[in-house]
């Protein structure tokens, strides 16, 4: 067995940095490049410095090549380099300060990160088991490698934000990837807004062990769980979930599954897995999976319409049922979720810079009971919202709430009731939403 | 203060006129001015040659020459000139541009040996970090498009030679932007040169017989006018972008400048605006227009750069006229020749500190950009938080003063470096003038400006505390570390009327 000496992890791009570390007997040496050098120069030193220590590395050369990235990336692309090298944590207890809790984690985690998240008073609205009712509109994806996607993210109007470990990560970066995301959901002060949910790799490789080992300790909303072709998938899945929080000592149960359905075989047992967990709380398609295993050619009726001289047969229509293979497939789908009390979630639309196709593809799956769709990049957000926007009534009713609250305002009184419901700011806050939302959707 | 043995006038507050006294020398105009031409006789301004121009100019080392930015990134005069004075020898220019662009990168060479000792303009990119490295001999000067033509005006910046590139001209030196192979458009910031500088050449690729008609620049301001191959590569010379930015955050932050300038009561009929040429401000310009077709209400002009986006809401109604001062893409070059309602303004008319038909006093919204912004708004436009300089100033400090409210567009912060800090690392702005400051995380308005803060509450906008932000933004990125300066003055920010507002300092090495 050849042994490794030089490791590295991130690139030299945008808000990330590239690491490298040579495990030599020399003692230890540190380099730092980096394009805001006279800024945050001694920052990263520091930075670095701290991680080494962490992990008791007291020989070799790191190389820190950096373009501005957060600290707590550059901590991910350390520690990657570090485990990969065979050094662990030293850091390995803490205490979760407001339950007085303390776990061992599997990983390393920074005591000051975890009590600025703590402490950052973030207010998620509580959960409780079963019933979820948080939108679900839009869900964004996100390479689970690449740091820049994900530090503003919350501002992007998403429901959910996806950070995938599985297809936008290749074999080679899924070791990084997920030190890089578990570092993201510990920094959970970056997402108040959002849900934060991360889609392992399928249950059938390995890789989806090491995600979930990985992950829980940083307490996700939801795990996507891919490829997922039978009941048995959830209840693995669950049980694995259930003891990675029993051992991290959260609340099990609290960690939600969306499980995603696209292959036959995952469509044809779309309701059991849809009751297959007590965590479900949608069930999502994938199209581009789905089309290559049941081996469809949708794009042939274009094809087969057009003369070898270039012009048509005869007219198609402009705007056809996109994706006409897999009408059967959501429409099951929108059953077996309906049928077991959760929602359904249509897959993403492909094709970025096609605005009016991405807004067709909503409109259908809209009109065939999806209740939100998911996104590759952020500028299809509002398009996304715009088909997905409040009904007539949904409008009228948040206008009489702005307008009692209004009234009582000028009244001075306190609370008001509508139609039997009560009035508080919140309930405002998302009348005054859906008036926006029904009137400047771009 | 001295340097240089330049007296410098110290910045008095933002509606000062430390210059006043100088508007009573009475420069006068070339144009008016009596010369030896006597009845029946027709000037002879067309030389056949680089050589004869420069033989009848006889330019003298330490001399100021000065150009205008109109062709952008495509403009091949400023180089050609640079390059044929330091054949002929000459050392020691000055040169005063009214913004130079990467193109001009070339120019680094004549900085190191001499031969430009000093500008007198917008410095960007390699060449103001040039400045910021101490590498140009004396102590440059960084003006806004209204200070620049108010120091030429008055004496502060006087020039010998203003070299016109002129896409459209005839042989008595009349001249236009709009048409030829490369035309750019209006001829804004050449004019108050061609009124003052000591002597005037334009410089053509396409003489066309007399007249030429429109006169952007007047022929009798002009000493010389020069038939060339060409005088920039048309391609490279409308730079903007027509295409709406990718970047989610840009989106997110120019969606929210469009609600708030609905919710806060600025969109009303008749309004005006002036948007930068950025991604962000073209973005909030696109979005705004869909409020005023959503509300039904129309804007009376814009100012500032023109772009496609503007021209489109001009012809569709939503938009009046256009004060165009610099076409940033074809089709505003297209519709300044072609359309009467839009308008090509000067620097004077649209900048002027003291003008009395100052276009910026009429504005109702300035959308800009910054670098930095302090917890008192103070606004850096030309340096970074590493203390290097890289940007002109532009119209921001004589948009900023003049329209009703100024709201600045900028992310939190940008790959790791805060915009929003205790002291930006120098002032182009003063926060009195800056209402609003909008990122993605949220709006942060003046203290001055209770009226708008109320509204944006009212709205239910994302209002925050501007130290609160910067806090923030602190915790995502850490606190960063001041740049280190050596004692020399590189570089000079004036205020727009003519008092030392900042200093660049050189950096630490």
């Amino acid at each position: 067995m050849s042994i490794r000496d030089q490791f590295e992890a991130g690139f030299v791009s945008k808000s990330d940095c590239l690491v490298k570390y040579q495990a030599t007997a020399e003692p230890l040496s540190i380099e730092v490049h980096s394009s805001v050098q006279s800024l945050f120069g001694n920052a990263i030193r520091t930075c670095a410095m701290q991680m080494l220590e962490e992990f008791k590395v007291t020989t070799g050369a790191l190389l820190v090549d950096d373009d501005g990235a957060l600290d707590l990336v550059i901590r991910a692309r350390i520690e990657a380099v570090l485990r990969s090298a065979g050094y662990l944590s030293q850091k390995r207890l803490f205490v979760d300060a407001s339950s007085g809790i303390s776990w061992q984690t599997g990983v390393s985690t920074i005591e000051s990160e975890k009590n600025a998240s703590l402490d950052g008073g973030i207010e998620r609205p509580g959960r409780s088991l079963g019933a979820d009712h948080a939108s679900k509109q839009v869900r964004l994806y996100m390479p689970g490698d690449q740091p820049h996607f994900a530090i503003n993210a919350d501002f992007y109007g998403a429901d959910i934000l996806i950070f995938d470990l599985e297809d936008s990560v290749p074999l080679a970066r899924k070791f990084e990837a997920r030190i890089l995301v578990r570092r993201f959901l510990e920094n959970s002060f970056l997402f108040r807004k959002s849900e934060r949910a991360v889609r392992i790799n399928p249950l059938s490789t390995e890789e989806s062990v090491h995600d979930i080992a990985e992950i829980v300790p940083a307490m996700p909303d939801i795990i996507l769980l891919p490829k997922c072709e039978s009941a048995m998938d959830v209840e693995r899945l669950d049980t694995l979930l259930t003891a990675n929080e029993e051992e991290y000592g959260l609340v099990p149960g609290s960690i939600r599954i969306m499980p995603i359905i696209e292959s036959a075989k995952g469509v044809l047992a779309a309701y059991e897995i849809a009751r297959a967990s007590q965590r479900n709380s949608a069930l999502c398609f994938g199209y581009e999976d789905f089309s290559r295993d049941i081996q469809s050619k949708p794009d042939i009726v274009k094809v087969a319409h057009v003369q070898d001289d270039g012009s048509q047969k005869v007219n198609i229509p402009s705007n056809p049922v996109s994706s006409i293979d897999s009408l059967l497939a959501r429409q099951i789908i929108i059953l077996a979720s309906r049928a077991a009390d959760i929602e359904p979630l249509d897959s993403s639309y492909s094709d970025i810079g096609n605005t009016e196709g991405l807004l067709n593809s909503c409109y259908e799956a809209r009109a065939l009971g999806f209740t939100g769709k998911s996104v590759i990049h952020p500028t299809q957000i509002p398009y996304v919202k715009k088909a997905f926007l409040p009904s007539d009534e949904e409008v009228q009713h948040a206008k009489a709430v702005i307008a009692a609250y209004e009234e009582s305002l000028k009244a001075g009184k306190g609370a008001v009731a509508i139609d039997g419901q009560m009035i508080d700011i919140p309930v405002v806050e998302k009348a005054r939403r859906i008036i926006e939302e029904s009137m400047h959707a771009e | 203060m001295n340097i240089d043995g330049r007296l410098n006038k110290p910045f008095q507050d933002v509606f000062s006129d430390a210059t006043q006294e100088q508007r009573g020398r009475k420069i006068k105009e070339r144009a008016v001015q009596p010369s030896a031409i006597s009845q029946r006789q027709k000037p002879d301004k067309l030389v056949a040659s680089w050589d004869e121009l420069f033989e009848r100019l006889d330019i003298q080392d330490g001399a100021t020459i000065s150009f205008h930015h109109h062709l952008r990134n495509g403009d091949k005069i400023v180089n050609e000139v640079v390059a044929r004075l330091a054949s002929r020898g000459i050392m020691g220019l000055t040169l005063a541009p009214s913004a130079l662009f990467s193109v001009h990168d070339a120019l680094l060479p004549y900085i190191k040996d001499g031969v430009i000792a000093k500008i007198e303009g917008s410095m960007n990119g390699a060449i103001g970090a040039a400045c910021s490295h101490g590498e140009i001999a004396q102590t440059c000067i960084l003006r806004s498009h209204g200070g620049r033509q108010r120091a030429i005006r008055e004496g502060d910046l006087p020039i010998d030679v203003a070299f016109i590139a002129a896409p459209c001209a005839d042989s008595f030196g009349n001249a236009n932007g709009l048409y030829g192979s490369s035309a750019c458009g209006p001829l804004s910031y050449a004019k108050p040169d061609s009124e003052y500088a000591k002597k005037v050449v334009i410089i053509t690729d396409n003489l066309v017989p007399y007249p030429c008609s429109s006169w952007s620049i007047r022929g009798g301001n002009v000493d010389y006018v020069l038939n060339v191959e060409s005088i920039g590569d048309s391609s490279r010379i409308v730079s903007g972008t027509t295409q709406l930015t990718k970047s989610p955050t840009q989106l997110v932050i120019a969606r929210l400048a469009a609600r708030f300038i609905e919710a806060a009561g600025l969109m009303k009929d008749g309004f005006s605006f002036q948007a930068g040429a950025g991604g962000i401000s073209l973005a909030a310009t696109v979005f705004l227009a869909e409020r005023m077709r959503n509300a039904g209400i129309k804007a009376s002009f814009a100012h500032g750069g023109a772009t496609k986006i503007l021209v489109d809401l001009l012809e569709e109604g939503l938009l009046d006229s256009i004060i165009d001062l610099q076409s940033f893409d074809l089709d505003a070059v297209r519709s300044c020749a072609k359309n009467e309602k839009h308008i090509e303004s000067d620097p004077f008319s649209s900048y002027g500190p003291h003008a009395n038909c100052c276009v910026a006093n009429m504005l109702d919204i300035a959308l800009l950009g910054a670098t930095e912004i302090d917890l008192n708004f103070n606004v850096n436009v030309v340096t970074h938080s590493d203390g290097i300089l890289l940007h002109g100033i532009g119209g921001h400090s004589d948009a900023s003063s003049g329209a009703g409210c100024t709201i600045i567009t900028a992310p939190s912060f940008r790959k790791r470096i805060p915009i929003i800090k205790e002291e930006v690392t120098t002032i182009t702005c003063p926060g009195e003038l800056i209402d609003v400051v909008i990122t993605e995380r949220g709006i942060a308005i003046n203290s001055r400006r209770d009226d708008l803060l109320w509204s944006a509450k009212k709205a239910d906008l994302p209002c925050v505390d501007i130290s609160q932000l910067m806090h923030d933004v602190y915790q995502i990125t850490g606190v960063p570390e001041k740049p280190h300066f050596t004692d020399h003055p590189v570089a000079l920010v004036e205020w727009r009327d003519g008092s030392l507002i900042d200093t660049i300092w050189q950096i630490e090495e």
